[in-house]
């Protein structure tokens, strides 16, 4: 059960055009893990995160979630496979002409048929949970600050209590501050709900403070999938150049 | 699949009475497991224990019907025993009922009463016809400056608001006209017949069209083409905030987007006047050919005489106005998209409204002032 794989991806290619993204790319998390997939602009981390989501289908290449293949998956089984994960996307992505609590309600009251009054409710838990003020329930997205906008779209990942979290660039555009914040959010969650995290990020911190293990993405190919300490120190000229910049040289020797 | 759950009252064995948890306590589950707290018969004992080591599963929005349920306990005063919960489980729920959120929780704010509502709405309105105002004179003092200094003028923009607003609406407001030409020629002439009046079917096709419907219709067809594409447009580069950084490149964004959208239509709209003058009399010369026998020669003998140079230009001489307005409502509803994707398009609809709105009363203005000057 503990090793058991949420996620598998096996060599994945995607070409968009002549340029090819993904040549060959092949890894897994096991439940409970939190994994992060880095590389630098362009390398295709984001493309790879809509595939494992069902956004975008690769050309060839297979993609197991939860043991299912989903790059053949269709109409209604896919979308009872999309209700067993939550996906936090880059900037929210929240319905701009939706409160708050009616935008955590909607995955509710459409999947779960609740009525208004306990879908409501259930969407001050989940705001709650993850530790927004109550008063923002009946805000905008418009009206909310970067963080508060993040954890928003977190709590409508988490309505529907899913298995598995997806968070694209979670800490883009935060202040160190709300980054860490947000960061601890995620461990918090991950203890208590036993989630299991896949997320794609540039954000150094980020990587050493939560990730179990992380996969580095260069070349269309996996460079290196191990923990951050032992990522570091891969011999691997591009893994070497993000780890071994200025900053992640300063973060890697507050770790030791 | 887990089993749909269940909270029941059992024996539990040590004699007290017993609520038994079972099946997937789970966020899909929740309306199931809601009614059963509302219709859930308490034993008649001051001390329950339930047993949750039947339990399946659990998840925040199981715990938080157990936290309701525990919550229910103490406000009946019965004392509760906890039995067989695992410890990750006894720490999700504690991590909710953390969270104290209960059975009930404020309701949305109320919308404002119907008085309210018209009170600001008047306000609204107002509010906004005086930011009008205020857009109308910023955009005249920008254009006196570029007046002042014509190589602020931007040539380029201008001429591509030329071709879009103008040579692409040439089929549409041409085929819209004609059939306009066609149906009036058709109306009238059924009346004109029964008096032996055919000939006057030109006076009617020609002055119409030449002084109301060809710069009514055209405006109305450019309002909701061009208008609304002005609208999303500049609203669209607010979100974006490419407005923003033009203001702090020390561009003007009046200089560099509403005044080449203004002149261009303000020259593109009496063209596609003239063109639909001519595309609805030419409608009218097909119909009244074919049903009264009056065609083009006869269209040429009588045009002269029932279209006086006057009521032409008066014809030709709305349409720059209906630019201006048309333009003007465009780039400022444009200008009052706030940071939202349901912005861009309640904008955009009150653009198109507000442009026909004012076009058509404009143009009753038009009618009244004609009169009484007696033109």
């Amino acid at each position: 059960m503990a090793n058991e794989h949420i996620i598998e991806v096996e060599e994945v290619r995607t070409a968009f055009g002549t340029s090819r993204v993904h040549d060959g790319i092949s890894f897994s998390v096991r439940r409970g893990e939190i994994v992060g997939v880095l590389g630098g602009s362009g390398s295709g981390k984001s493309v790879l995160l809509r595939e494992i989501i069902l956004l975008h289908r690769p050309d060839t290449g297979s993609i197991r979630l939860f043991g299912r293949e989903v790059t053949r998956l269709e109409g209604t089984g896919a979308n009872q496979l999309r209700r067993r994960f939550g996906v936090v996307f880059q900037s929210g992505a929240l319905f701009s002409g939706l409160t708050v609590a009616e935008n955590i309600a909607v995955p509710l009251r459409e999947h779960l048929g609740l009525d208004r009054a306990l879908a409501r409710t259930v969407a001050f838990l989940k705001i709650a949970l993850v530790g927004l003020p109550l008063d923002a329930a009946d805000k905008y997205p418009g009206q909310l600050s970067g963080g508060m906008t993040r954890r928003a779209a977190l709590a409508r990942a988490l309505a529907l209590d899913p298995e598995c979290l997806f968070l694209d660039e979670p800490s883009a555009g935060l202040d160190p501050v709300s980054a860490e914040g947000f960061d601890s959010l995620i461990l918090q969650l991950r203890e208590s709900l036993g989630l299991t995290v896949l997320l794609v990020t540039h954000d150094l911190d980020s990587i050493w403070r939560i990730c179990d293990r992380a996969a580095f993405i260069g070349h269309g190919r996996v460079l290196g999938f191990d923990t951050p300490e032992a990522l570091s120190r891969s011999p691997e000229p591009l893994v070497r150049d993000y780890f071994g910049g200025v900053r992640g040289r300063a973060l890697r020797e507050i770790r030791e | 699949m887990a089993q749909a759950p269940i909270l029941e009252s059992a024996e539990c064995g040590d004699g007290l009475p017993c609520l038994r948890l079972t099946g997937a306590w789970t966020t899909p589950h929740l309306a199931s497991l809601d009614s059963a707290l509302a219709h859930l018969r308490w034993p008649a004992s001051r001390q329950v224990v339930i047993d949750a080591s039947a339990l399946e599963r659990l998840d925040t929005g199981g715990a938080w019907v157990l936290h309701r349920l525990l919550t229910a306990a103490d406000h009946r005063q019965v004392e509760v025993q906890l039995q067989g919960l695992s410890l990750e489980r006894q720490a999700l729920l504690e991590l909710v009922r953390r969270q104290g959120i209960g059975a009930a929780v404020p309701g949305p704010p109320r919308p404002p009463g119907g008085l309210e509502q018209l009170g600001r709405l008047a306000i609204e309105q107002v509010g906004e016809g005086i930011s009008l105002l205020a857009f109308l004179g910023q955009v005249w003092l920008a254009f006196l400056g570029n007046l002042a200094r014509p190589s602020r003028i931007r040539w380029r923009s201008l001429l591509a608001v030329l071709d879009g607003a103008g040579l692409d609406a040439v089929p549409i407001v041409a085929l819209l006209s004609f059939l306009v030409g066609v149906v009036i020629a058709y109306q009238g002439g059924v009346q004109l017949r029964m008096y032996g009046a055919n000939i006057y079917v030109v006076d009617l096709v020609a002055l119409s069209m030449v002084r109301e419907l060809a710069p009514l219709m055209t405006a109305i067809i450019v309002a909701g083409r061009t208008g609304s594409a002005f609208t999303a447009e500049i609203g669209t580069m607010q979100i974006t905030q490419e407005v923003d950084a033009l203001r702090s490149l020390g561009l003007p964004p009046l200089d560099l987007l509403v005044l080449p959208k203004i002149f261009g239509l303000i020259l593109a709209l009496p063209l596609l006047t003239i063109l639909a003058d001519v595309a609805g009399i030419a409608g009218g010369i097909v119909m009244s050919a074919a049903m009264l026998g009056v065609g083009v020669s006869d269209y040429q003998d009588r045009i002269p005489q029932a279209v006086s140079l006057a009521s032409y230009l008066i014809g030709l001489g709305k349409a720059p106005v209906f630019a201006a307005i048309i333009a003007l409502v465009g780039c400022f509803q444009g200008f009052r998209v706030s940071n939202s994707a349901d912005s861009v398009g309640r904008q955009t609809t009150v653009s198109v409204v507000q442009a026909i709105f004012l076009v058509i009363v404009s143009n009753a203005a038009f009618s009244v002032l004609f009169s009484a000057l007696g033109i």
